[in-house]
């Protein structure tokens, strides 16, 4: 079968650049159901490629199949004219395919640098070359322009830094074919035009890049050709030049949508607060203050790293906070304990679902109901009925697309898996949200249902609290608009103040507003 | 198109797969991983009784029960630490020392001392345990490693490497070989003590706690679970199993030593709790079929004993088993990923 992989004339190896893949006729069904049926795409060298879609619409599968990750079931590959069979990542670096996953592989005990070489280590008799290793790491960091110390311990990285060690990883194996999923889902804006600029200096020296995404001006701006997948049926692939966002949604959504937000509804000028911030200091937290009503959305900005989701979970009391008060409903949370905050009505939905939110080997209704199994529990004792009925109605509410609720979350694409912990936070009513990236790896029209939720939870009298990377969900979503740096707030920006260039110019320069 | 169920919320299981054979077994088993100890044991069963007429005797099933009866209440408890992402090594070692307190506790008060004692050394070798693996944060398998060796220590002081015998405290031997229904009282608490665990871990909102402290302890802690009380009670309820077990054992045999138990123990309740197919990683695993895992092995002992087999055989089969157990475990999880 594998004739050319057998005998010892040069095949076509890593680093071949100059070659289309052709996929053709390709099916993958999960237990019984359909991710993707009949799909033929050709991803030509030295162009990028976009995949968009609902979530749960196979693109991450597709790329899966194209990098070896998953053998398709029917249909076949073939790069430059030869058939591809792959039935390992492995099979695909050695084609010189290479992906970044949606749900990151990072090896925590190692070092940033030894996570980059990962698989590919640079030795001589088994020992690692140590010097050569940190050399080629700084090449690579010139070369994407990330700011990571090699010897940093990958344990310690935010999402994003960890995003980075992949795309880094990517490159050292001078892949001609790249399968990013999603990869700004996790970057601030200029990370993202940092990564952007990569993209294209990729396709430029000929490589190809796959770009899954749900930013679709990122998916504008970036890719040659668009091929849009709904429910594992292959829609359209598209010339990128002759496609708007409006025909992008509406070939994704199969319906045109009105608006990217729903209209800002306003709290009552008399509307009590419910949340107080006083002085709060924490790791990465400088003393912060500020508060919120009831009915208000308040949405956080600025860099990653400028310690807004550290300031989250000071809030939430889940660190350790060193000075200041939290006050919730003119009740003081105090000590260390988001056991205590939840029950007494403040829920935070943390910024990585996979290490800080689920349980990734349980099922969706054993994930949904952990917060407040109180609730649908007798004297300890849980009632199933009362829970699925529970999960059920919290599922349709966040619309989670599941074959059954009692898969196991990661069997779930990674937009729906986001939408498992707003059903979970949405268990009882909470008097305060704290979403941290509510929407990240979530597609468009589901982020408008998410969009239409918050709004319509704010407007039922709840207080929330958005914190986003993504500047237009902020300027979109937020009544009034907090903007962080360096772990102060450095300005607070309500009404007409609101805009993309004041909670920039906050987000970047040094000011002494508080 | 993968429709929403949420209409349908009695339909739990993988209903649209469809008739095919897996999902008919899946429904009829449950889960392939109860099927997997369930199926052998049955198997077992039937051709031990084909093959040897003197084991269908109650007599036999209910001896190799109450041979079983102390490892039975252990496992059963050790099931709820393994969950919950520790392990419990030094339950071998309580479980002796709190047999010769008891034992010693007895010479001179009322039986009722004597079994609180031995139940109270338990319970507080399990809360220092769990203090220790959460508190300080050392691992609980060095932790439970060193504890077993303290235990040890304490055991053979408190009986200066003697023989403590039981026989002679009036009412001992009630409490553990009392029959009701031809089944001794030993047989009825382990009954007694899985179904209660077993229900625990798989109906309760505490056992629910286990599982995702065992499954993901940093989302765990972020969903609003005590995730650090609820591994402290986990190696408390294993400490009090392992000297509720020891304190059976002692009633049993009339008799027990400081070398009692020990690390053979602490190894054959791992194994019991493995080959029922509860994951070594945590966050999976079940109280009934730890009891079957249990059970298996011991009818494997039984089984070469009533057919005459070189009883070093049994261990050699043991070890065998155990690398098929996990094996299957890693290959479920890799299916899963
Ligand atoms: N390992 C798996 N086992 C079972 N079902 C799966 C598995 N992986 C994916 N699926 C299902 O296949 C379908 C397609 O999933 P896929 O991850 O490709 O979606 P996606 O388009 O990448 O979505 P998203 O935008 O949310 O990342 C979904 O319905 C998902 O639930
Ligand atoms: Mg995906």
């Amino acid at each position: 079968m594998s004739e050319e992989n057998l005998d010892g004339a040069p095949h076509r190896a890593a680093g071949t650049t100059g070659d289309d893949l052709v996929v053709t006729g390709v099916s993958k069904r999960f237990g019984g159901v359909p991710a993707l049926q009949n799909v033929s795409v050709t991803i030509e060298a030295g162009k990028v490629h976009a995949f968009i879609g609902e979530n749960g619409a196979g693109k991450s599968t597709l790329g899966k199949i194209i990098a070896g990750v998953l053998a398709p079931d029917e249909g076949a590959l073939t790069l430059g004219g030869r058939a591809l069979h792959m039935t390992s990542p492995r099979d695909g670096l050695t084609h010189g395919i290479v992906t970044i996953a949606q749900e990151l592989a990072i090896v925590p005990g190692l070092t940033v640098a030894d996570n980059v070489f990962l698989g590919a280590e640079i030795a001589t008799g088994g020992f690692v070359r140590r010097r050569e290793l940190r050399r080629r790491f700084r090449e690579l960091a010139h070369r994407t322009g990330f700011e990571l110390r090699p010897e940093t311990p990958a344990a310690y990285l935010s999402t994003a830094d960890k995003q980075k060690v992949e795309i880094m990883r990517a490159l050292s194996r001078r892949a001609s074919i790249v399968v990013m999923d999603e990869p700004s889902a996790a970057l601030s804006s200029h990370e993202s035009k940092a990564l952007h600029d990569i993209i294209r200096s990729l396709a430029a020296s000929g490589t190809a890049v796959i770009l899954i995404s749900h930013f679709l001006s990122e998916v504008l701006s970036l890719s040659d050709t668009i091929t849009t997948l709904r429910d594992g049926h292959l829609i359209s692939t598209v010339d990128a030049r002759g496609a708007t966002q409006e025909s992008l949604i509406v070939g994704m959504l199969g319906r045109s949508l009105s608006a990217t937000f729903p209209e800002k509804q306003f709290p009552h000028d008399d509307a009590p607060v419910v949340l107080e911030v006083a002085n709060l200091c924490a790791p990465k937290v400088d003393n912060c203050t500020f508060s919120l009503r009831r009915g208000e959305i308040l949405g956080i900005a600025g860099l990653v790293g400028a310690g807004r989701s550290e300031l989250a979970r000071a809030i939430f009391r889940d660190a350790k906070v060193s000075a200041g008060s939290v006050r919730l409903g003119g009740d003081n949370l105090s000590g260390h304990n988001p056991h205590r905050s939840i029950h007494r009505g403040l829920v935070m939905i943390p910024e990585s679902r996979k290490e800080l939110g689920l349980m990734m080997g349980r099922s969706v209704r054993e994930n949904v109901s952990l917060s407040r199994l109180d609730l649908v529990s007798r004297l300890s004792w849980v009632s199933r009925l009362r829970e699925r009925r529970a999960v059920a109605s919290l599922m349709e509410r966040t619309t989670v697309k599941a074959a059954s609720m009692s898969l196991p979350a990661t069997m779930l694409s990674g937009g729906n898996q986001q939408k498992l912990l707003f059903a979970r936070s949405m268990m009882k009513t909470p008097a305060v949200l704290i979403a941290d990236e509510p929407t990240r790896g979530v597609d468009v029209g589901s982020k408008r249902a998410i969009y239409d939720l918050l709004v319509e939870m704010a407007r039922e009298g709840m207080g929330i609290i958005v914190i986003s990377s993504e500047l237009e969900e902020v300027l979109g979503l937020a009544h009034r608009v907090l903007v962080m740096r360096h772990g102060r707030i450095s300005a607070e920006l309500a009404g007409q103040d609101i805009s993309e260039e004041a909670v920039l110019e906050a987000a970047f320069t040094e000011n002494s507003a508080s | 198109m993968t429709e929403t169920l949420t209409d349908h919320p009695d339909v739990e299981d993988l209903g649209n797969a469809g008739l095919s054979m897996k999902s008919g077994l899946r429904r009829l088993f449950g889960s392939w991983r109860t099927a997997g100890i369930l199926i052998p044991f049955l198997i077992l069963f039937v051709v031990l009784s084909i093959a040897s007429s003197p084991f269908l005797h109650t007599t036999n099933l209910i001896n190799i029960l109450d041979q079983q009866a102390a490892v039975l209440c252990i496992a059963a408890a050790g099931t709820l630490v393994l969950v919950a992402g520790g392990i419990d090594l030094s339950v071998g070692s309580t479980y002796a020392l709190a047999g010769v307190v008891a034992g010693e506790v007895g010479q001179h008060h009322s039986v009722v001392w004597a079994i609180l004692a031995g139940l109270l050394v338990g319970l507080v070798v399990g809360l220092l345990n769990g203090v220790i693996v959460t508190v300080f944060r050392i691992s609980p398998l060095i932790t439970t490693l060193a504890m077993s060796y303290i235990i040890y220590g304490l055991a053979l002081k408190v009986t200066n490497g003697n023989l403590v015998l039981t026989g002679s405290i009036p009412g001992f031997q009630t409490f553990t070989n009392s029959t009701f229904l031809t089944v001794p009282s030993a047989v009825w608490m382990a009954i007694g003590v899985v179904i209660v665990l077993a229900v625990v871990l798989s109906r309760t909102t505490y056992g629910r706690y286990v599982v995702a402290a065992g499954g993901n302890a940093e989302a765990a802690r972020l969903a609003g679970v005590r995730v650090n009380a609820i591994k402290i009670i986990t190696f408390v309820i294993s400490g009090g199993a392992a000297a509720l077990g020891g304190i059976i054992d002692a009633g049993r045999l009339g008799s027990i030593l400081s070398t009692s138990g020990g690390p053979s123990l602490s190894f054959l309740v791992l194994a019991g709790i493995v080959v029922g197919g509860t994951s070594i990683a945590g966050g999976e695993g079940s109280g009934w079929r730890t009891a079957l895992g249990v059970l298996f092995i011991a009818l494997i002992g039984n089984g070469f004993n009533l057919l005459g087999v070189d009883p070093n055989w049994q261990q050699i089969v043991l070890g065998l088993i155990l690398l098929v157990a996990v094996g299957l475990d890693m290959w479920a999880r890799r299916a899963k990923a």
